[in-house]
């Protein structure tokens, strides 16, 4: 039977969210799954909202198109909502992820999204406290692995370490997997 | 069979890879979206040294496609790769490459032609390269796009073709888009295109010789006929070679991937990604148990016409879905309708009714419930045997 | 003329060279360009200075140097198109040995005075 997770992100143009897309993907590769991972292209410049998707499946992905109706959105900018349709196609038992410090009842009041599940995170207040910098999109994976049993926390780490690895300075990939960590932890289902 | 190794790659680096595998002795290329990538993944391997590859930063795609004829005139191994308007400032060259019969293989990632500007993937760019003598491979994913390339290289340099390969994808969705792609070792793709040795080249000073000479009246016309029967020619030996790689790679490697084309009813066909998200649809609507059929050809240039006919014709009513349009055709078709239409008069298959859909220019979004939509105007055509518009326009408003 | 030099009318499509590539280096001595002539440039040998200059600026090396020397022109090939007389330098002292005329030590003739000759 085949399993496929099929996840929007709403972000602002710099946060990292196509990275964190990627990252998430990867890391699920050594368990033999299949993924895509790709934003939607429009007038980039940092700041503007944009949208990028993530499909994860068990077998190979054949369709080739933005995903309608996802089973998870990941809201990586708190100061989109309102600004674009967060839960538009959303399916009624899908999952949303948000970055914010409200709780999960006060944002599904907010956003008058009664079904699934909703999983909050301070990742803002994280990333600044564990890199000085709001780039928050990384960390949220933390949620991904809790929110949903094909994401495993330990995969993602591996990845983060290996991928960032490159290109970083140790401490500060020591930095971003602790982000990742506490994410995992600190977030709150309701 | 040997084992691939998967790793995250969007479409242009996954060809990328494939040309740091190959080791080319030549790239000459000019940067232009969404082709970039491949250039500035593959200058970065040359800079790193990891190949021995001579790249030459050119000043425009026109003095790109020409160091590459110069070079492969040569008999140096030469790759590029383009997009777009690039592909077009390069059309003259194009005919010299494929004249000269050089076995250049570029990559194209698809991408809409100016005017008014767009970055964003069609098929109008190498759709109008389809007549300058290069075979063009398209594919689905970068998974494809970095098998076609192998494969392309070795078609390109069999003695019995010597002409150019063009290689597309699909800019953005798959070029841009990262997904697992498997990689074969490094050596088995050097093993799998072997060594260039062409027999006649301008470097070798025992043998001299003259090419791109001038051809006058009396032999211009022979050569030709010889280039169009080159191109004929070649289907058993790309089948050859595709199985070859398939046995290599254990991917399916067919000139054709047909999809529940056995017994369906109503088929569509179209090229490169979107392919891929209408068979995901046809399964989906064979497990609600419609006969209902999905036809990709993976090559175009050559036109496997024969085959695509075989494929379809028992079908009650078949759509032609186009990522280019072909202006002032027959009610403005796209150009895999007018081959494929073509294609079934000859054969005489002329009661089959077949109607065109252009669609996602200029990267406009081709969804699941659009193409669902074609399978119910080709159901109704069924039932009532009025074929209505022959072109139509998939996602296109009003 | 051999079998395999100049140009070749006779060949079907499948044999000619693929590519339009030219095989066989300096096969444009099959071609006999000499038949192009309507003027035939004639040296006075006597008052020739040897300056080389005409053998020099022929653009179809018609002109053959022995020894050192201007020996001959190569009417096979000499296409007639005056630049040897054009550019020499020597302006004879006796009338032309074959022309009869004052001016220079290569004059242009008629190539149809000479029609009796060739045949």
């Amino acid at each position: 039977m085949s399993q496929m997770l099929e996840i929007r992100w709403h972000g602002r143009a710099g946060q990292g969210v196509v990275t964190a897309g990627e990252l998430l993907g990867e890391s699920t590769m050594e368990a033999g799954m299949f993924f895509q991972a790709f934003p939607e292209y429009g007038a980039e410049r940092m700041g503007a909202p944009i949208k990028a998707y993530t499909r994860l499946s068990s077998e190979e992905i054949e369709i080739h198109s933005p995903i309608l109706e996802p089973d998870m959105v990941i809201v990586v900018n708190p100061n989109l909502i309102g600004v674009v349709d967060i839960t538009e196609g959303v399916k009624e038992e899908g999952t949303l992820i948000v970055n914010t410090s409200q709780s999960p009842e006060a944002l599904r009041k907010r956003l008058g999204f009664q079904g699934g599940q909703v999983w909050c995170v301070d990742a803002t207040r994280i990333a600044i406290e564990e890199f000085r910098r709001d780039i928050p999109s990384t960390l949220i994976l933390g949620v991904v692995a809790k929110a949903s049993e094909l994401v495993d926390l330990e995969a993602i780490v591996e990845t983060t370490r290996e991928t960032l690895g490159g290109k970083l300075r140790p401490e500060i990939v020591d930095a971003n997997v602790r982000a990742i960590e506490r994410a995992f932890e600190e977030c709150t289902q309701g | 069979m040997v084992a691939s190794q998967f790793m995250p790659l969007d479409g242009a680096n996954a060809v990328s890879q494939a040309m740091r595998q190959i080791n080319p002795d030549v790239v000459a290329a000019y940067p232009i979206t969404p082709q970039t990538a491949v250039v500035q993944n593959f200058s970065q391997y040359v800079a790193d040294g990891i190949v021995d590859t001579e790249f030459v930063p050119v000043e425009s795609e026109h003095a790109a496609m020409s160091a590459c004829v110069g070079a492969s005139a040569a008999g140096a191994r030469v790759m590029t790769a383009t997009s777009a308007n690039g592909l077009a400032l390069m059309w003259e060259v194009l005919y010299i490459a494929s004249g000269m019969r050089l076995p250049i293989v570029m990559t194209v990632v698809n991408r809409a032609l100016s005017s008014p500007l767009n970055i964003h993937c069609d098929h109008s760019d190498s759709m109008g390269a389809r007549d300058s003598g290069w075979l063009q491979f398209y594919a689905e994913s970068g998974q494809e796009a970095y098998d076609n390339t192998i494969k392309a290289l070795r078609i390109a340099e069999s003695k019995s073709l010597s002409l150019p390969v063009m290689s597309c994808q699909d800019g953005f969705i798959t070029g841009h888009g990262v997904e697992r792609v498997g990689l074969l070792p490094d050596e088995a793709v050097q093993e799998f295109v072997g060594s260039y040795e062409p027999e006649l080249t301008l470097l070798d000073t025992d043998n001299p010789i003259t090419m791109g000479a001038w051809d006058f009246t009396d032999h211009y016309f022979e050569h030709k006929r010889q280039q169009t029967e080159a191109m004929n020619a070649s289907m058993e030996l790309i089948e050859s070679v595709c199985q070859e790689y398939e046995m290599l790679s254990e991917r399916p490697q067919p000139i054709l991937d047909c999809y529940g084309m056995d017994d369906a009813e109503y088929a569509i066909i179209v090229l490169s990604s979107t392919a891929g998200t209408t068979r995901s649809l046809v399964r989906q609507m064979r497990a609600e148990g419609k006969k209902v059929g999905v036809l990709k050809p993976r090559l175009f240039r050559p036109f496997p016409a024969a085959q695509i006919v075989d494929c379809i014709k028992n079908c009650k009513a078949v759509a032609v879905l186009d990522r280019a349009i072909s202006f002032g055709a027959p009610q403005g078709m796209g150009p895999l309708f007018t081959d494929i239409t073509s294609a079934l008069y000859v054969a005489g298959e002329c009661d089959l009714p077949v109607v065109n859909y252009i669609f996602g220019l200029g990267g406009r979004d081709t969804t699941p419930p659009m193409i669902a939509g074609v399978f119910e105007d080709l159901e109704k055509i069924g039932a009532t045997g009025d074929r209505g518009d022959l072109v139509r326009y998939l996602g296109l408003r009003g | 003329m051999t079998d395999n030099k100049g140009p070749r009318m006779d060949k079907p499509w499948q044999q000619v060279q693929p590519g339009g590539v030219v095989t066989e280096p300096g096969n444009s001595v099959a071609y006999n360009t000499g038949t192009w002539r309507s003027m035939r440039p004639l040296r006075d040998t006597e008052q020739c200075t040897q300056c080389l200059i005409c053998w020099i600026m022929c653009p179809d090396s018609a002109i053959t140097v022995e020894d050192g020397k201007v020996a001959e022109f190569d009417y096979d090939h000499c296409k007639g198109c005056g630049i040897c007389m054009e550019r020499c330098p020597v302006n004879i002292r006796e009338p032309h040995s074959h022309t009869g005329e004052m001016g220079k030590v290569i004059q242009m003739v008629l190539e149809s005075t000479f029609d009796n000759d060739n045949e």
